[in-house]
């Protein structure tokens, strides 16, 4: 029973592999009708998987194999010519057939799908097609005249011909077997493929085989007709490499991979511990031998690191279809450019992007490139060119999807934007058209006129852009108007082994992944004391004059914070996380290393903070942490991902700043606050003794009303606990008509503010803070305020005026 | 029934016993890594010949007093559905042969995590040796 599974699965493996080549030869088939070698191909695999199916009692897997192949075969006869139509069944079939393989992988049996509509579709085009091809009494172009080919009586002298060269293989062997196997391509194709022989001069040859001529095609070739010598060989080694190939691969299970990644990754610690052991003892023959292992340990890291290296081609071979498939249901032309297939990545990292990169090039052919009538009218050829292109830059892989389109317009973006309530008004005018091109990446976001099956249902590039920053890459975007537009991908190579800053933090390392480093900023001195501010309890720093939020790591990890006051160096280390900025406070930065990663047990799968850990060279353990989980417990990132995460929802706070940019500065107490004059409806002051009482609270009689007041000190939690004052610094704010007058300590100045607000901590009665005159401020909600000190007050006084 | 092998140990003032083919090896004191804002019970991490091994102290484990600080553990490492945990004790003793006719389960007497723990104990000459839930041990208490 085993065996007959095994069987199976080797049957399963080969045929998902030969349906892959299945699709990518139909598409060349599509764009060269004529191409008899792409045909027999497609031929041979729908015939194995035919014969094979019988062999197992597939019946139902057999009997679409068997339609198609008949369809197929009256291709190769030339009775049918190749159209759309024909394709897009033939592309259905390998569909259909990959679905059946996937049942019987799951289950054992083939499913209970009949396929009967496809079966319908294969049979009429058999007929409808056949007599139109009848009518026109015109062969297709499959029988273009070849003699080399696969069809038919042709066959025959093909077979010799490759066994003339070979003269090891069976001489006679029966063309149809010949034509169901994958042959090596025979001497005559090469040479007509590449070129360096004529049809005629070819047919003669084999013509002079048949009539007796024993000898290979090549010399014969030499001989009769004026075809180089170098040519011949050019071509028989041509041919000799196809089999090759074949011999010097194997199939490895990538279970087997991934274990012999581990202990490589063992042995590069082994080999850490004893480089280190050997600095202490200076032993010249220990050192050479260690100097030695270190070598070897890193040529076969990196042996080990290349056999799960694939070339990102594995990922693309699946993009010609979707972007035929595509662009023929949107109406467009569109040529897909690939370049650098070969470029390699990790196999982990390579499925990870495998449905980003689809998601990009189907929204490239839905969006990107324009119908055909569009692009003549703007001058360019009908047919849209789509380019993948992928290289290797400094230790990552770059990935570019590039289409020749109209380009993203900013200003309509903007508009979208606006209209779907992702941005106010006012920040649309000050956005620079770069910074709206990343709201494409807005949840909730889509630019396309009419939303169409495809995409464009505003989900995606954000899962795009979630997906691509969890395996540690970045995704960008760059567009020229009516020229196009690129999405580059940029990815690391691996994952299994990361460089990490090495931190100390109460006496223990830690590992945190470069991936999410921006900087280290060091305090020292007179900086180390004064350089992180509060504002209002919570720690910052300013980074270029921005206010980078501080955490600090023995805090998060609960380890203890001793005193600090005394400390003469404080070590920033300036992080990113979903988005966001932040600085980790942090004992001391010892240096930067490769580590292998490993995961930890399922006892502390809660543990949130650690991402792994991993083995250092003394053979300790330093946990590596996960800097978004630390984001979150510091709540520098909101836990669920939705908010806070997005630049629409950076872009909401950063409109209320743009309506707040001329500020009065207020004194609280120590400290200062500010609120935008637009709040503002008049500066007064009062005699203390004037302030009499009523409703519970404090009132003044203002312009024949009565004002209520509110002490601004215990609206926000700041007591001055200055000297009683004879008069009182009064800001009158208007809300409804109504009047309430805000106390301060003292009216500082009006200024102008093009600093950005940084979002507070969402404590009410404050917008965020921002700073002025080199101070930190907060800046207030000044209706917040107000609601907030007393709402049944307010509410009364309200009623009072009316 | 055949007789059982048991690996003994020392905790606080009384001996333990795990099946012998549940333990994978013992092991003397190992520097360990805390990692913080862990489950109480989970003293760190230890390196396993390059595999990151999580270990319990038993003593927090069982809700016994805590081990004197001068007192280094020994790491007993058992096989679990999870991979390798290690239990940490206080001292490691012999391995012994017990005759299944001595074991008894624990009275009714017996509560709290004790009850959910032990198996039952085998009466040896001069002492009781209590048998642990491998498994049961090597989960982490909810609350903690």
């Amino acid at each position: 029973m085993s065996e007959i599974d095994e069987i199976v699965g080797e049957f399963l493996v080969e045929s998902y592999e030969n349906l892959d080549r299945y699709d990518d030869d139909l598409l060349a088939l599509e764009r060269d009708p004529a191409d008899v070698a792409v045909l027999g191909s497609i031929f041979r695999t729908i015939h194995t998987i035919k014969g094979t199916c019988g062999f197992f009692g597939f019946s139902r897997l057999e009997s679409v194999s068997h339609v198609a192949e008949n369809l197929l075969g009256k291709l190769r006869d030339g009775e049918l010519a190749v159209t759309n139509e024909i394709a897009s069944a033939l592309l259905a079939t390998g569909d259909a057939l990959r679905g059946m393989l996937a049942d019987i992988e799951a289950t054992g049996e083939e499913g209970e799908r009949e396929h009967a509509d496809l079966v319908a579709t294969l049979e009429r085009l058999q007929i409808a097609t056949a007599v139109a091809a009848a009518a026109t009494d015109e062969p297709g172009p499959g029988a273009a005249p070849s003699p080399a080919g696969s069809s038919g009586t042709a066959a025959q002298p093909a077979v010799d011909a490759s066994a003339a060269v070979d003269a090891s293989a069976a001489v006679d062997a029966p063309p149809a077997e010949a034509a169901a196997e994958p042959a090596r391509p025979r001497l005559g194709e090469v040479l007509v493929e590449q070129g360096l022989a004529t049809e005629e001069q070819v047919a003669m040859a084999l013509h002079a085989q048949e009539l007796g001529d024993r000898r290979p095609l090549g010399e014969i070739l030499l001989e009769q007709t004026n075809v180089p010598g170098d040519d011949v060989d050019l071509g028989l080694a041509t041919q000799a490499t196809g089999r090759s190939l074949a011999d010097s691969s194997i199939r490895v299970d990538v279970g087997l991979l991934d274990e012999l990644m581990n202990l490589v990754g063992e042995l590069v610690l082994a080999r850490n511990q004893i480089v280190q052991l050997v600095t202490s003892h200076q032993e010249s023959a220990f050192a050479s031998a260690s100097q030695r292992l270190n070598l070897i340990t890193t040529e076969l890291q990196e042996g080990v690191m290349k056999t799960r290296m694939q070339p990102i081609g594995n990922v693309w071979n699946k993009l010609p279809r979707v972007v035929r498939d595509l662009s023929l249901s949107c109406g467009k032309q569109v040529e897909l450019v690939m370049e650098g297939q070969d470029t390699e990545l990790d196999k982990t990292i390579i499925e990870a992007i495998k449905d980003p990169l689809t998601h990009l090039v189907r929204n490239a052919v839905d969006h990107g490139v324009e119908p055909a009538a569009d692009r003549l009218a703007a001058g360019k050829p009908a047919t849209g060119r789509l380019v993948l292109r992928a290289y290797h830059e400094g230790g990552q892989v770059n990935i570019e999807i590039a289409d020749d389109g109209a380009g993203i317009d900013a200003t309509k973006i903007k508009a979208k934007a606006l209209e779907r309530g992702v941005i106010s008004a006012q920040q649309a005018g000050a956005m620079s058209d770069r910074e709206a091109l990343q709201l494409v990446f807005a949840p909730g976001f889509s630019t396309a006129v009419a939303v169409t099956n495809v995409s464009g249902r505003g989900v995606g590039m954000d899962v795009v852009r979630t997906n691509v920053e969890r395996i540690g890459g970045t995704v960008d975007v760059h567009t020229e108007p009516g020229h196009g537009t690129t999405f580059r991908v940029k990815i690391p190579l691996t994952l299994a082994i990361v460089p990490a800053l090495i931190v100390g933090s109460r006496g223990e390392r830690y590992a945190i992944p470069q991936l999410n480093l921006l900087e280290l900023v060091r305090l020292e001195g007179d900086q180390a004391r004064t350089g992180i501010e509060q504002l209002h309890g919570v720690p910052v720093h300013r980074l270029r004059g921005r206010l980078l939020p501080i955490v600090r790591l023995d805090h998060e990890l609960g380890t203890g914070t001793a005193s600090r006051d005394g400390r003469e160096v404080v070590n920033i280390v300036v992080l990113q996380a979903d988005g966001h900025q932040f600085g980790l406070v942090v004992d001391d930065i010892t240096d930067t290393q490769e580590i292998v990663v490993k995961p930890l047990g399922s006892h502390l799968k809660d543990a949130t903070l650690f991402a792994g850990a991993t083995i250092m060279g003394d053979g300790r353990i330093a946990l590596i942490l996960d800097v978004l989980g630390i984001a979150q417990r510091a709540r520098v990132v909101s836990e669920s991902r939705e908010r806070g995460a997005t630049p629409g929802d950076e872009a909401v706070a950063l409109a209320a700043a743009d309506e707040h940019r001329t500020l009065l500065l207020l004194g609280v107490g120590e400290r200062r606050a500010a609120v935008a004059l637009s709040e503002v409806s008049r500066l007064e002051t009062f005699q203390a003794a004037s302030v009499e009482w009523a409703a519970g609270g404090e009132v003044v009689q203002y312009r024949d009303e009565i004002l209520p007041l509110i002490r601004l000190g215990d609206a926000i939690g700041v007591h001055g606990g200055g000297p009683q004052r004879e008069t009182l610094e009064v800001v009158v704010h208007e809300v409804a008509g109504r009047s309430v007058g805000i106390v301060v300590d003292g009216i500082l100045d009006i200024v102008e503010q093009d600093a950005e607000l940084s979002p507070g901590d969402g404590r009410p009665g404050l917008l965020g803070s921002t700073v002025v005159h080199g101070r930190v401020t907060d800046v207030l909600d000044v209706a917040a305020v107000v609601a907030m000190v007393d709402p049944a007050r307010f509410a009364d006084h309200a009623r009072f005026g009316a | 029934m055949a007789d059982r092998e048991y690996c003994t140990f020392r905790l606080h003032d009384a001996s333990f016993g795990i099946e012998v083919h549940q333990v994978q090896e013992v092991l003397r004191p190992q520097p360990l890594t805390a990692v913080p804002r862990a489950n109480r019970v989970v003293e760190g991490l230890i390196n396993l010949r390059g595999q990151i091994v999580t270990a319990i102290d038993l003593r927090r484990r069982l809700e016994l007093p805590e081990r004197p600080a001068d007192q280094p553990a020994m790491n007993i490492v058992v096989r679990t559905t999870d991979g390798e945990v290690s239990f940490l004790v206080d001292e490691i003793g012999d391995v012994v042969i017990v005759d299944e006719a001595a074991f008894e389960t624990p009275p009714d007497t017996v509560h709290g995590v004790a009850r959910e723990l032990i198996v039952g104990a085998y009466k040896l000459d001069g002492r009781l040796l209590l048998v642990l839930d491998v498994l049961r041990t090597a989960q982490l208490p909810v609350n903690a």
